[in-house]
């Protein structure tokens, strides 16, 4: 209450101003309205019956409410491999991309330091221009990388762009005087980068983990192109068999179920698209007040 | 004899002082060469005719011709042309749509109002381009999806599959691209116009200006730089419509729309049967060079009519 009697302006708005903020609620909640639509749709879709959809019946809540697309999800062996596979590599993954990032963009935030621009440089032209994807492939193979858990890890194991909204954030909000402080009190880098830069770098963390997590649970461009071993494929490979390629065989659904087949589809997709999604969209929110913060500062120079 | 350098003593002293420094960068420095230095090495084979046995160094010298060959051939044209559309398409669309929305969040009063509307419109920027393009097609599913049902409740009949229609393959790529971005896109807006001083504001109110006014004359100009720099980055990928959901959306009827640049080199070099490595690479290296150059002249030009500059 408080809050808002403070913001209060002394000065009323006018008839146009207050057109104008109406205009503004509006369009931006048809725009929160076209995002989630689709969202609802698919996650109602899910726990209904395929005759409800089809028919129309199910516009926006669940309509003859059923778990059959979930029962069967839990018989698809394929998806479950997919899973452990995609979490195997979102955790590890994730976790070479933070400890590289962060270490590299402490190495080249100190201010005054012989060679700093030369090697950011090598970092922020990989941004601009890359070997491409044959010489890439050439690379894996040479490394005798395909087809191992490796080609899903490492290629991109620092993102440019990551690491200088890292590098940016450590430079602005790590106090100088607190580095003239620690050297004075003997404190070597490697000691001040463990226990000053990292604790007061959460929120920069929080958003590093976020974005290279999303980045390997959605990853389906390396596995694609590096893996034929249908044991090491992501969950994203299995996706696109089953909403792409609508390319669900036999051996993975019970023959009772190929009957229904159909219709039955329809509703796995939708179940399908749900247990995917769903968990990257709800770590967003929770990790979402660091977001800010952390873009923000990292970002200020541009 | 020993001469006194003052130059090489001070920087004997900087290296003793950041040592530690360097041993940072040791691990970050050797994964970039060999992950991304390597590779762009390995371009020669688009001047070379690689074959396996020799190796990427050690294969014969073919000057421009695979660039020629790829120039003269009846895909030069096409995948050019399709990359172009979704390129240009998308930039005027995109690319002002997240700066509207951001000077609109910004007008919102309610702090928790404006909260919400972001993580809801950043919300699809997690979902996966596999699931992004198995959304699209269940939605518009001619028979089961939203679309078909709407569409026969309206008319009465199965509507014809959206997607057989070679001419709508555009329409779907771009507007699937920014109910996915627009959101996300907009927050590096947003912060910047958290950044403007207030007192401009409080200003413009004194002189009488509407907060229509104020949009115009005190956030739009605070974010120019902003919205120069994005754009630049924009321009240097004019060329580089990306592979993955171009080749997901892709089926035997669109191709004369979505067979694009990336999904060509795709089929070149790693799907046909007789692959040809070095065609491919060219392929990718004349793209890369374009948007190298696109990236460049966008830079040059902005750094000349304003004082945005990457570098």
């Amino acid at each position: 209450m408080m809050k808002t009697r403070r913001k209060h302006h002394p000065i009323r708005d006018t008839l146009g101003d207050r057109l104008f903020y109406a205009g503004c609620y509006l369009i931006t909640a048809l725009f929160m309205l076209a995002v989630l639509y689709p969202l609802v749709y698919i996650l109602s879709a899910s726990f209904s019956s395929a005759e409800a959809i089809t028919s129309g019946r199910m516009w926006l809540y669940p309509v003859d409410f059923s778990l059959v697309g979930y029962k069967y999800i839990l018989k698809y062996d394929a998806i479950w491999l997919g899973y452990r596979n995609t979490l195997l590599y979102t955790f590890a993954g994730t976790l070479i991309n933070v400890a590289m990032t962060m270490t590299c963009a402490y190495g080249l935030s100190r201010r005054g330091m012989l060679g700093r621009r030369f090697f950011t440089m090598i970092f922020t032209f990989t941004m601009i221009f890359s070997g491409g994807m044959i010489p890439n492939y050439l690379l894996m193979k040479d490394l005798r990388l395909l087809n191992t858990v490796w080609c899903m890890l490492l290629p991109g194991a620092i993102s440019a762009y990551n690491l200088i909204v890292a590098k940016t954030f450590i430079e602005n909000s790590i106090p100088g005087d607190l580095l003239e402080a620690a050297r004075i009190d003997g404190c070597s880098d490697v000691r001040f980068f463990f226990s000053i830069v990292l604790p007061l770098s959460k929120a920069i963390l929080a958003v590093l983990l976020l974005m290279y997590a999303a980045a390997h649970w959605n990853a389906y461009f390396n596995a694609f192109l590096y893996l034929t071993d249908k044991k090491l494929y992501p969950l994203q490979i299995f996706l696109r068999q089953i909403l792409v390629q609508s390319n669900m065989s036999a051996d993975m659904l019970d023959p009772e179920a190929m009957a229904q087949m159909q219709t039955l589809q329809q509703i796995l997709k939708y179940a399908v698209i749900v247990v995917s999604t769903a968990p990257m969209l709800c770590l967003y929110p929770f990790v979402q007040k660091y977001f800010r913060q952390g873009v923000m500062i990292g970002s200020i120079k541009g | 004899m020993k001469r006194d350098f003052p130059a090489l003593r001070s920087l004997r002293r900087d290296l003793k002082r950041d040592w530690q420094m360097y041993l940072f960068l040791i691990l970050p420095v050797i994964y970039i060469i060999i992950f991304a230095y390597v590779p762009m090495a390995g371009l020669q084979i688009a001047f070379r005719k690689y074959s396996a046995r020799l190796g990427i160094w050690g294969s014969k010298w073919v000057g421009l011709a695979n660039f020629e060959k790829f120039v003269k051939s009846y895909y030069f044209g096409t995948t050019l042309k399709n990359t172009l559309r979704l390129s240009v398409y998308s930039i005027v669309f995109g690319f002002p749509l997240p700066i509207l929305m951001a000077l609109l969040l910004n007008c919102i009063k309610s702090e928790r109002y404006r909260g919400i509307a972001q993580t809801i419109t950043t919300l699809p920027h997690f979902i996966s381009v596999v699931v992004l393009v198995g959304i699209m097609f269940q939605l518009f599913n001619a028979r089961y999806g939203l679309y078909g049902v709407v569409m026969r409740g309206v008319f009465g009949v199965i509507p014809d599959d959206p997607f057989a229609t070679a001419s709508n393959f555009p329409h779907f790529y771009i507007w699937s691209g920014i109910w996915q971005a627009t959101g996300w896109n907009a927050i590096v807006y947003v912060a910047a116009l958290s950044a403007v001083d207030p007192s401009l504001h409080e200003a413009a109110v004194v002189e009488g200006a509407s907060r229509f006014q104020r949009v115009m004359h005190v956030d739009l100009p605070a974010i120019l730089p902003t919205v120069v720099i994005m754009l630049i980055l924009r321009m240097g990928s004019v060329m580089s419509i990306g592979f993955e959901k171009a080749y997901l959306m892709q089926n035997s009827v669109n191709l004369s729309y979505s067979e694009v640049i990336s999904t060509y080199v795709y089929k070149q070099g790693l799907e046909s049967s007789n692959a040809d490595f070095s065609y491919a690479t060219a392929i990718g290296l004349f793209n890369s060079i374009v948007n190298l150059v696109m990236i460049s002249l966008t830079n040059f030009i902005s750094g000349r009519l304003t004082s945005s500059s990457l570098w």
